[in-house]
């Protein structure tokens, strides 16, 4: 995968999958430290022990068309090869936490990409799911949240055209202003 | 910058022009695969071009765009498949934000199956 942002999209339909109600897309970064950390958590139907440790093995998948689930591993890579950490908590019934941590400016750490294209294809297709992405650079964060937007609607679909451009634009801007002007 | 109250306004604006949508057994479907395989081939922006292209042709209220796991032929994706009711399901493979937009012109509002993008067309 190019982007960070496409193996958050990926972990996320695993917390779909999951049943979650409440989707939380956390990244931190921090220039001074060289650090950045993404984390998915949810409160979907979690993992047993022995589900967790297998679901990093690449041989392992819950889908039945196909031997092989690479989503999590890929995203497990992406986080060691940047000179981060990966790791995992789950508990039955109650939800998982996955979490990679990257050397900022690593020269294997891939770039974000598109945060606002990965948050607006999660919304629009998954309405009754809410997804809160919180992002802070430096110390200085915003958020989308989902539950906000939809109070503001009172029925209005996420997924009407208008509203999906105006939180692409929303995102993008805010995160053009935490990065001090410029997309990197 | 962007506000909520940029929200409220365009909720305003839409709250009088909500169209019911078809109900579900006459509306037709595009499903954009969103596995690992489907996302990492480039599904995202093809989803996302289809919404638009529907949004802009003023579809929403006949045409459901919507997501669905791996279907199996990983080696195809970005896979897209269409239903249009009373008749068979069409799978288009190796999808782009540009074939999308064909699609929907020929396919979703001509009636006519775009072949050379379809899995007939591709599989060797």
């Amino acid at each position: 995968m190019q982007e960070l942002s496409l193996n958050i999209l990926d972990i996320a339909q695993n917390s779909i999958k999951a049943g979650a109600s409440l989707v939380q897309i956390e990244i931190e970064e921090d220039r001074a430290k060289d650090f950045m950390r993404i984390a998915v958590i949810d409160d979907g139907c979690g993992m047993d022990e022995e589900t967790q440790r297998r679901v990093t093995d690449p041989f392992y998948t819950t889908r039945t068309t196909r031997k092989v689930g690479l989503g999590v591993p890929f995203f497990k890579m992406q986080s060691e090869m940047a000179g981060g950490q990966f790791s995992i908590r789950s508990r039955v019934g109650q939800g998982t936490f996955i979490q990679g941590t990257f050397v900022r400016s690593h020269i294997d750490r891939m770039p974000l990409g598109d945060m606002a294209g990965t948050y607006c294809s999660l919304v629009m297709v998954n309405e009754s799911t809410d997804f809160l992405y919180t992002h802070t650079v430096d110390g200085r964060s915003f958020a989308a949240d989902t539950r906000e937007f939809k109070q503001v609607l009172e029925g209005v679909s996420l997924a009407t055209p208008q509203v999906l451009e105006f939180i692409r634009e929303y995102i993008q801007e805010h995160l053009t202003e935490l990065y001090g002007g410029v997309i990197e | 910058m962007k506000s909520l109250a940029e929200l409220q306004a365009i909720k305003d604006k839409m709250k009088g022009s909500i169209g019911l949508r078809e109900e579900d057994k006459n509306c037709k479907r595009i499903v954009v695969g969103m596995a690992t395989c489907g996302i990492a081939a480039g599904a995202r922006p093809v989803l996302n071009a289809f919404a638009k292209e529907v949004a802009d042709r003023d579809l929403t209220h006949q045409v459901m765009v919507s997501q669905t796991g791996c279907i199996g032929i990983c080696q195809y994706e970005p896979v897209v498949e269409v239903f249009v009711p009373g008749e068979p399901k069409v799978t288009y493979v190796k999808m782009t934000a540009e074939k999308a937009a064909r699609v929907v012109e020929e396919h979703i509002i001509g009636g006519n199956i775009v072949h050379e993008y379809t899995i007939g067309a591709n599989a060797k």
